[in-house]
């Protein structure tokens, strides 16, 4: 994000709060020292008065200045949508979307003849604030695409029907956060063509996803086509190996069964 | 959780990644997998992994809450697969990383034959995956295709950063630091075992790929594109 810097009048180090996404990666990435911060300061003035700098690893805090700040509505928003260690209490699940495909062999999310959109906003390292993001829902709601249920964006939005989100969350600015939507395989390229008439008007990066569910060969005949259509070269993909089952429940005796 | 499909790069540039991970589904088999996700891990190691790791606690090399100020000098960039497998204390997701097509492939046929039920990703280039199901005798049951960046894409940094920073698809590693790691091996300051040991810290869920951070930063080093 670029949300710190050494402010020139200070001479600190500090946080342009506006811009921080509050992904918590200076406090959890970095390793720390603990060393007493008036002698680091002191060593520093030292060395750059003879024009000389010290070569430390470029991940360690030497006093450990980072804190976690406590925050508060509407800014928690923020953690939840960019520290992937903090589960959505939406979802349950680490991260910023649902398990999508992932876990398609147990759930059957996406069936044959559909296609499971993820619409991601802000990634990589770019940020997005859910002004940019409502945008989006805006035009996918008005298409009558449903959103997926389990989503933490769709959590946020105060009116399902056209996709509007909570007012006072929208200046937020985020890491990256997921819009999930599932479509007939037919309306795979309106959704795709809808997409890209909206990132013309925002002003961040857009990553799109498309979970199929294959045929018995384990092929996919019908939505890889569409997207090389479309002009997409497909490279790299998530692939679901069909290894998981739901978990059999054993129905225990009763008790009071079991003594008669 | 998206954190391993849109790395950035061609179908070639994955020829040295693999990742496969475990995961199971919230109130469908989450119960009682703890055991299925140690073991998936356990197994992994026997295969030689280049990164093992879980999404709630990290990866094999992890920053360190206590450094000593010796460090800056012998800075241990050691794996520590046990720390991963023993950290592990609730249903997550759990990854596997591979250099090599043979070992991935070795793997996951593996996986299938111990039966644990959890759901079994390949996330690699399409031809790698389908390779991988095609040794182990599977039929690939989904795919979630990455379509890459679009959009506002003059705000992304070249395409050696964004190899190195999509590497964590949470986006801890920041396009800076993949900016300046790639800097300081390019000045000799650091080897590309060491910045890519540097990158790697950062990642929160273990899918970062030392061995392919390491070609492509020896790659950046004497081109600059």
């Amino acid at each position: 994000m670029g949300a710190i810097y050494i402010d020139p009048s200070l001479k600190r180090a500090t946080i342009n709060d506006d811009e921080c996404v509050e992904c918590y990666s200076c406090f959890n990435g970095l390793s720390q020292e603990h060393l007493n911060p008036t002698m680091v300061r002191t060593i520093r003035k030292l060395l750059s008065l003879a024009r000389i700098r010290f070569d430390p690893e470029p991940d360690v805090c030497p006093t450990a200045a980072f804190e976690p700040n406590e925050l508060a509505w509407p800014r928690v928003v923020r953690r939840a949508f960019s520290d992937p260690r903090v589960p959505h209490e939406s979802t349950g699940v680490e991260g910023r979307g649902t398990e999508e495909v992932k876990t398609n062999d147990v759930t059957g999310r996406v069936q044959l003849g559909e296609a499971g959109f993820t619409i991601e906003f802000g990634r990589p390292g770019v940020g997005v604030r859910f002004r940019e993001i409502q945008e989006m829902c805006w035009a996918l709601a008005q298409a009558k695409v449903a959103f997926e249920k389990k989503n933490p964006v769709t959590s946020l939005m105060s009116d399902l029907s056209t996709g509007t989100l909570r007012e006072d969350i929208l200046g937020e600015k985020v890491l990256s956060a997921i819009v999930e939507i599932k479509v007939p395989v037919e309306r795979v390229e309106e959704v795709i063509r809808l997409v890209w008439d909206v990132e013309k008007r925002i002003r961040t990066v857009v990553t799109l996803g498309v979970g199929v569910r294959c045929e018995s060969d384990g092929e996919d005949h019908v939505v890889a086509p569409i997207l090389e259509r479309l002009g997409y070269k497909l490279e790299r993909a998530k692939t679901n190996t069909g290894m998981g089952r739901v978990s059999r429940v054993v129905e225990q005796p009763k008790k009071d069964l079991v003594s008669a | 959780m998206t954190n391993t499909l849109h790395r950035f790069g061609d179908a070639a540039s994955f020829r040295d990644d693999y990742v496969v991970f475990a995961i199971a589904a919230k109130g469908k088999n989450d119960q009682g997998s703890l055991e299925g996700l140690r073991k998936f891990l356990k197994i992994a190691v026997e295969y030689k992994p280049v990164n093992l790791g879980d999404a709630r606690h990290g990866g094999a090399l992890r920053p360190s809450r206590s450094l000593n100020p010796l460090n800056h000098w012998r800075r241990d960039v050691s794996l520590d697969f046990q720390a991963v497998i023993d950290g592990l204390d609730h249903p997550t997701t759990c990854a596997a990383v591979f250099d090599n097509r043979p070992a991935a492939e070795d793997f996951v046929k593996r996986i299938k034959e111990e039966d644990l039920g959890l759901s079994v990703n390949i996330s690699t280039s399409i031809d790698g995956a389908e390779q991988c199901c095609h040794h182990a005798c599977i039929p690939r049951h989904s795919v979630g295709y990455s379509l890459g960046f679009e959009g506002a894409t003059e705000k992304l940094p070249n395409s050696q950063v964004l190899m190195l920073s999509t590497m964590c698809g949470h986006g801890m590693i920041s396009h800076s630091l993949a900016k300046k790691m790639i800097d300081f091996v390019k000045e000799g300051r650091r080897t590309p075992k060491d910045a890519a040991a540097t990158l790697m810290r950062f990642c929160s869920c273990g899918v970062f790929n030392p061995s392919r951070a390491e070609r492509i930063i020896e790659d950046a080093r004497k081109k600059t594109t």
